[in-house]
């Protein structure tokens, strides 16, 4: 395997409302600042992919609007995925190992405030026996809650108690759109209150991967990617034990999770009772910092909160607060399709 | 700097889709209120059935009965119907495992409040009336007082006059903000004045603005005033009517620089006969009562511009 680095990440803030903003418009500062970070022009990158859906705005290829940000023309190497970013860093991270390309541009963007996203999210469901329910996100994470309950994996206040853990880490994030005390609220779809659901909003984050040598030179402590996985759930609800996440589980094995003990875990739970499902399947203890960026629950621009737990994982690294840390992101209903990744610092590669 | 704009937009589309034998004869199933599974290599009944096994992926065509009766297996109750869901009053979303089956099937659980439902309480298909051969076929769920018989008999999934496809009308409504760059652009236009934007590296002027340079990858800011009048850099002739589109064929759309502009637009040109229209054509704007851009272009008289004048520009 090529080593691979995250050697620079950057995000917007996340807001309910970006009016005055197009994609592009939100997007590009994020773009710089990784460009800046990391001394590369555009015209040195290697390879850019992207992750975004028109569903969220309502706006057809607005992907192809957003690669004016880039400076797309003369025609780069890109690509695109209509998923969450981390699976657009995926695509990245295999064209590096590839050995085509040294370096990588990864963004992703999601503006959810034109439209329901609620009722967005329920287009990518089963098109025969499901979509024409129209279950909302919130519907379908309350059906999954429920069985954690009922299987005695966790209750309400325990619940709660994620909610507020991760608002208050959030803190500390200057991103964050939910930070500090939220009250549990109400029943949005009942076991789940509004305290439990993630923030509705816009935000744009963006990556920077390098191989080898090339990642030395543009980072002074690159976050090294040491296994990335992903794995996807049979499609029907109704086959799922909504307990558990194997595809997490086997996700996390591939990528090496289990191999020696993570410090920090970035874990993409849009909704608190998935942070149960996915503790389990990663086997993670008290000893492991969880979301210490507030997750999710603080900041959930779709198509961007899991790259973005990628980039929070690598900026610990960055910064030295961590040695090793696991970056999840999940997409679709009940944590359907997972993605897992080992970061490291360079110390904790030599053995 | 102008409000950002906003308008409200409708995403709305019937989407068309052909069913594999399995799931034909499950819709089909449903529209004569019987419920069919389909039964996997190690014994299991699947329902809702579907074409492949979930753990295999070996073809499943072996369909048998289940009954109408079933057990929930988890629920959430929600308060608040959104449109298009089954139930217009608050109603409970369950999993259920039907009498005879292995797997569960989401709906709507028609109960008075989250006090009445719970997991393991016993319920039944409520039949919707009018039925065509879909999931709706089940207008949703109802509490019953029975046991589970675990009904299970064999079925050929053979009907008269199957259901081969489904349509699905899908509609969402957003409100559009086009951004500061176009909010801007359509500002300027109300007045008239046709304002594109400056890359600050390249100086390239872009018309309609779209808040980058497409080469330089920065925010273009500077506006700049161009046209009104313009040179017609290419252009082709219409010959088929567009549905709801009053406007005569054959005619012309073309191309159009703008005087100071680096990117040509796209319009109509009238006011000359289609089959004199030509590159290099000087035109100008013409603007009806009310309209929120120009109508069409037209010619201005003035000589023909030069061909080394646009050809970057084509």
């Amino acid at each position: 395997m090529r080593d691979t680095a995250i050697v620079a990440f950057a995000q917007t803030d996340h807001v309910r409302h970006t009016d005055e903003l197009s994609e592009v418009e939100m997007l590009m500062p994020v773009l710089h600042r990784v460009l800046d970070a990391t001394g590369l022009k555009a015209s040195d990158i290697g390879f850019t992919c992207s992750g975004s859906s028109d569903y969220l705005a309502g706006r057809a290829f607005s992907f192809t609007m957003a690669l004016d940000g880039v400076g797309a023309y003369p025609p780069i190497s890109e690509s695109h995925v209509e998923m969450d970013g981390a699976w657009a860093l995926y695509e990245a991270w295999v064209k590096i190992q590839t050995g085509q390309v040294d370096t990588a541009l990864v963004y992703s963007y999601g503006k959810s405030s034109p439209g329901e996203v609620r009722d967005v999210l329920t287009r990518q469901l089963d098109p025969y026996y499901v979509g024409p329910l129209w279950p909302d996100s919130v519907a379908l994470a309350a059906l999954q809650a429920r069985a954690l309950i009922d299987a005695g994996d966790t209750d309400e206040a325990a619940l709660a108690a994620i909610a507020h853990r991760s608002r208050a880490a959030a803190a500390d994030n200057p991103h964050a759109q939910l930070r500090g005390p939220v009250p549990a609220g109400e029943y949005v779809v009942q076991p789940l209150r509004t305290g439990d659901c993630p923030p509705v909003g816009d935000g744009a984050a963006a990556v920077i991967l390098a191989a080898g040598d090339t990642a030395r030179a543009l980072c002074p402590r690159p976050a090294w990617i040491r296994g990335i996985d992903h794995r996807i759930e049979a499609h029907s609800l109704g086959v799922r034990e909504l307990t558990e996440s194997p595809s997490t589980y086997l996700a996390a094995t591939r990528a090496g999770v289990f191999e020696r003990p993570v410090d920090t875990a970035e874990l993409h739970a849009p909704f608190t009772s998935q942070e149960v499902v996915l503790r389990k399947a990663l086997r993670l203890d008290d000893s492991v910092d969880v979301n210490p960026s507030g997750g999710a629950l603080a900041a959930n621009p779709v198509m961007a909160a899991g790259l973005i737990r990628l980039g929070e994982a690598a900026a610990r690294i960055h910064r030295g607060e961590s040695e090793r840390a696991l970056a999840h992101a999940t997409s679709g209903p009940c944590l359907q399709q997972n993605l897992v990744a080992v970061l490291e610092g360079e110390s904790a590669h030599v053995q | 700097m102008p409000e950002a704009l906003s308008a409200p937009l409708v995403v709305e589309f019937p989407f068309t889709r052909s069913l594999g034998p399995v799931q034909s004869a499950f819709l089909t199933g449903l529209r004569e209120r019987t419920v069919l599974g389909v039964r996997t290599a190690d014994g299991k009944i699947l329902v809702p059935p579907v074409e492949y096994d979930p753990v295999t992926a070996e073809e499943l065509r072996e369909l048998t009965g289940v009954a109408t009766t079933g057990t929930v297996t988890t629920w959430a109750w929600n308060p608040a119907p959104r449109p298009a869901q089954p139930l217009a009053t608050p109603f409970a979303w369950v999993l259920v495992r039907l009498d005879g089956a292995d797997t569960a099937l989401l709906h709507a659980l028609d109960a008075p409040g989250p006090e009445a439902v719970h997991t393991g309480m016993r319920v039944r298909i409520r039949w919707a009336a009018e039925r065509t051969g879909a999931i709706t076929d089940i207008a949703c769920f109802e509490p019953y007082g029975g046991d589970g018989t675990g009904q299970c008999a064999p079925h050929d999934g053979e009907f008269a006059d199957p259901v081969t496809g489904i349509v699905t009308p899908a509609r969402l409504d957003y409100r559009y903000t086009p951004g500061r760059a176009q909010s801007a652009y359509l500002d300027a236009l109300s007045g008239q004045r046709i304002v594109g934007e400056r890359c600050p590296s390249c100086h390239k002027v872009y018309v309609p603005p779209r808040g980058a340079c497409p080469t330089c990858g920065v925010a273009t800011t500077e506006q700049v005033e161009v046209g009104p009048r313009g040179t017609v850099t290419t252009f082709c002739i219409v010959n088929i009517k567009a549905k709801n589109l009053d406007i005569e064929v054959p005619y012309v759309y073309a191309h159009i620089a703008l005087d100071g502009a680096d990117l040509a637009l796209h319009a109509r040109i009238g006011g000359i006969p289609y089959d004199q229209v030509r590159m290099g054509l000087r035109v100008e704007p013409v603007w009806t009562e009310g309209g929120r851009h120009p109508d069409h272009y037209r010619p201005t008289g003035e000589p023909d511009a030069d061909y080394d004048a646009y050809k970057e520009l084509l």
